[in-house]
């Protein structure tokens, strides 16, 4: 973690920011054009977002909106083409590659939308992954995911394979994974779409339960209104950019009274 | 990592195997074929290693291999002998003889005679009379092949005779030899009876075969004896490589064999590494989520050439056992050559490397330029 510099371009939090609380998402102006010349795409067009810690934030907005160019930055697997993007202190603009692939490895979880389990790894081997790839013994990490997976209620599926398991499952498995590295970030890619209501809504209810800390970010980018109720604060994306950020059932619920929509 | 990466390769098991079986594709045809083109090499050699005794094979300056007979005059073996540092020397025929068997029927045959009081030369297997018994009138000593081939499905019978250059030749004995290039039988004699045996030239020795002195260096006496005698002197060794380098280089059988081995080669390296880039396209995604989740670039180079190179141990190990098997089954049966030193596990362990290094090349690039973001993508 000392290899990272706190990146000089967060800026001081202010009342504006949500609740008043640390900043572990800073972004400002941030563009991303994928191709050139006649047949450029402009998949962001300078968006600021701000995510403390201890919130659950959700991206929403339609196909092609921006959503996941914005979610894969913030992540670090993807460039911008301008603007700044602080996210746990660091400045992943000005971060090399190798540092990078490091802040992923050591600071974000990660929930696909396609689980993306190794198909040959058992439940408890696939959440010990990222422990794996931080250098554990193979041992220790498959017991620490082991014990991950117990906590999410699939201590009877350690030696199963991805596909013994149904989509709920996996998508645990899934959410495992993610956490077992302690990271501060978890960033989520449409964890319910590939799930029926019921395991949709287990799904949001164990990312709640156990990745909301307050020293963590969650961001999860859905289609999935069913899910909405979830989240403290939801950001609703149209074309490359942010329209607004409204506060989420559950925000309403802790901070009273309620806050309207607010815009960046 | 490297456990996940093993994990990921036994994990599709069509693949795996698709990608083995290429590997052992190639590595069974280059060892096959690798070894019978040595079995063929030895069998060019195999009367210089059968000559038991003479450290030193004296030659006219023009023989460029031991079939390659260019005779000498006899008064050859007095030069030789007179050489510093020369131990002794001997005479020794070698030559083509035909032979009339009792049936009438002819037989070309491989005539060494050796000399008359030394028997320098003599087979080493002998199983049935000995050696001693050359000294008898027209006395020969067969090998046992040349035996079966001249009097096939007869059992073993000293005492028969046959004719050569109408001279009569009696069996006394029955050796084990090594087979020859000409596949045909060897006939033992001594030298004096070898020129009756042969067709009649002016000169008639072939070659004389010399020991070094005790403490001499052979390499150092052969060059003692060529610049003495102008004849051509060489020690066992650079006789045999002398043959050899004659077949690589004049005949075509390098060729024909390199051609099987190389499409061995490719064949094997298409199909291991179209079936390894298929594996690898199949699992981009989940190389992508690794990337996703903080794996180096390197590690995954690493991880992709661990798989390459665990196809190649399995694929070598099955592929070149494969051939040792072949080796084993044809030994007896077929006459086919056949001989595995370690020169070619060597190469072909040198070719699989190279085959899964190949193969795997298209699949690095192929996850070395994946995009980590692939995995937001549905």
């Amino acid at each position: 973690m000392t290899a990272f510099e706190p990146a000089p371009t967060a800026a001081p939090l202010t009342d504006a920011q949500p609740g008043g609380r640390d900043l572990a998402v800073r972004v400002r102006g941030v563009t991303k054009e994928f191709g050139s010349g006649d047949s450029v795409t402009r998949a962001l067009r300078g968006v600021d977002l701000d995510v403390p810690y201890g919130e659950l934030l959700m991206l929403v907005g339609p196909s092609g909106c921006g959503k996941t160019t914005l979610v894969s930055i913030v992540a670090g697997t993807l460039e911008p083409t301008a603007g700044d993007v602080a996210v746990l202190g660091f400045d992943l603009v000005a971060m090399s590659n190798g540092r990078k692939v490091r802040f992923r490895r050591d600071h974000v979880g990660f929930v696909f939308q396609a689980y993306n389990l190794l198909p040959a790894l058992t439940a408890a081997e696939n959440a010990a992954v990222p422990l794996l790839i931080a250098g554990w013994r193979r041992a220790e990490a498959v017991a620490a995911a082991s014990d991950v997976l117990d906590t999410l209620g699939l201590g009877d599926k350690l030696t199963s394979l991805p596909s013994e398991l149904s989509g709920g499952q996996q998508q645990r498995v899934a959410i495992a994974r993610a956490l077992v590295h302690e990271p501060r970030l978890l960033v989520c890619d449409e964890p319910t779409s590939a799930l029926d209501a019921e395991n949709g809504r287990i799904t949001m209810e164990l990312i709640q339960r156990i990745a909301v800390q307050p020293d963590r970010a969650v961001i999860v980018v859905t289609h999935d209104s069913r899910v909405y109720s979830f989240a403290d604060r939801i950001a609703s994306m149209e074309d490359g950019r942010i329209d607004s950020i409204a506060a989420g059932p559950r925000h309403v619920e802790s901070v009273s009274p309620a806050r309207p929509s607010e815009s960046l | 990592m490297m456990w996940i990466a093993w994990k990921m390769l036994i994990g599709n098991r069509v693949k795996y195997l698709g990608i083995v079986f290429g590997v052992v594709f190639a590595a069974l045809l280059i060892a096959q074929q690798a070894s019978i083109f040595c079995g063929l090499m030895s069998l060019t050699i195999s009367q210089i290693r059968d000559t038991a005794g003479p450290d030193i094979w004296v030659m006219d300056r023009n023989v460029q291999y031991v079939d390659d007979i260019k005779p000498l005059a006899d008064t050859e073996l007095f030069r030789v002998k007179s050489v510093p540092g020369v131990e002794w020397a001997v005479r020794f025929y070698k030559g083509l003889g035909r032979a009339r068997i009792e049936e009438g029927t002819y037989q070309q045959m491989i005539l060494l005679g050796l000399d008359d009081a030394t028997l320098v030369g003599a087979p080493e297997g002998v199983f049935m009379g000995s050696i001693a018994d050359l000294r008898k009138p027209d006395a020969v000593i067969m090998d046992d092949a040349g035996y079966k081939r001249t009097w096939p499905g007869e059992p073993y019978r000293l005492g028969r005779t046959f004719e050569m250059n109408d001279r009569r030749a009696v069996l006394v004995g029955l050796t084990k030899a090594s087979r020859t290039f000409q596949s045909f039988p060897i006939c033992y004699t001594r030298y004096s009876q070898a020129v009756l045996f042969a067709p009649p030239e002016r000169k008639v020795l072939s070659f004389v075969l010399a020991d070094p002195a005790p403490g001499a260096d052979p390499r150092e006496v052969c060059r003692r004896i060529e610049a003495r005698t102008g004849l051509q002197a060489l020690t066992r060794d650079q006789f045999v490589w002398k043959t050899i380098r004659y077949y690589l280089e004049k005949t075509g059988i390098p060729v024909n064999f390199g051609i099987t081995v190389l499409l061995g080669f490719l064949v094997g390296t298409a199909i291991a590494g179209q079936t390894f880039y298929l594996f690898t396209v199949e699992n981009i995604r989940q190389f992508g989520a690794l990337k996703a989740m903080g794996t180096s670039n390197l590690t995954i180079l690493w991880m992709v050439l661990a798989q390459a190179m665990q196809v190649g141990v399995v694929g070598y190990g099955v592929g070149v056992g494969l051939a040792a098997l072949f080796g084993q089954a044809v030994r007896g049966g077929l006459r086919l050559s056949f001989f595995m030193p370690w020169q070619v596990l060597a190469i072909t362990a040198a070719a699989v490397v190279l085959i899964v290094l190949l193969a795997s090349l298209l699949s690095i690039r192929k996850v070395l330029v994946v995009d980590p973001a692939i995995v937001f993508r549905s």
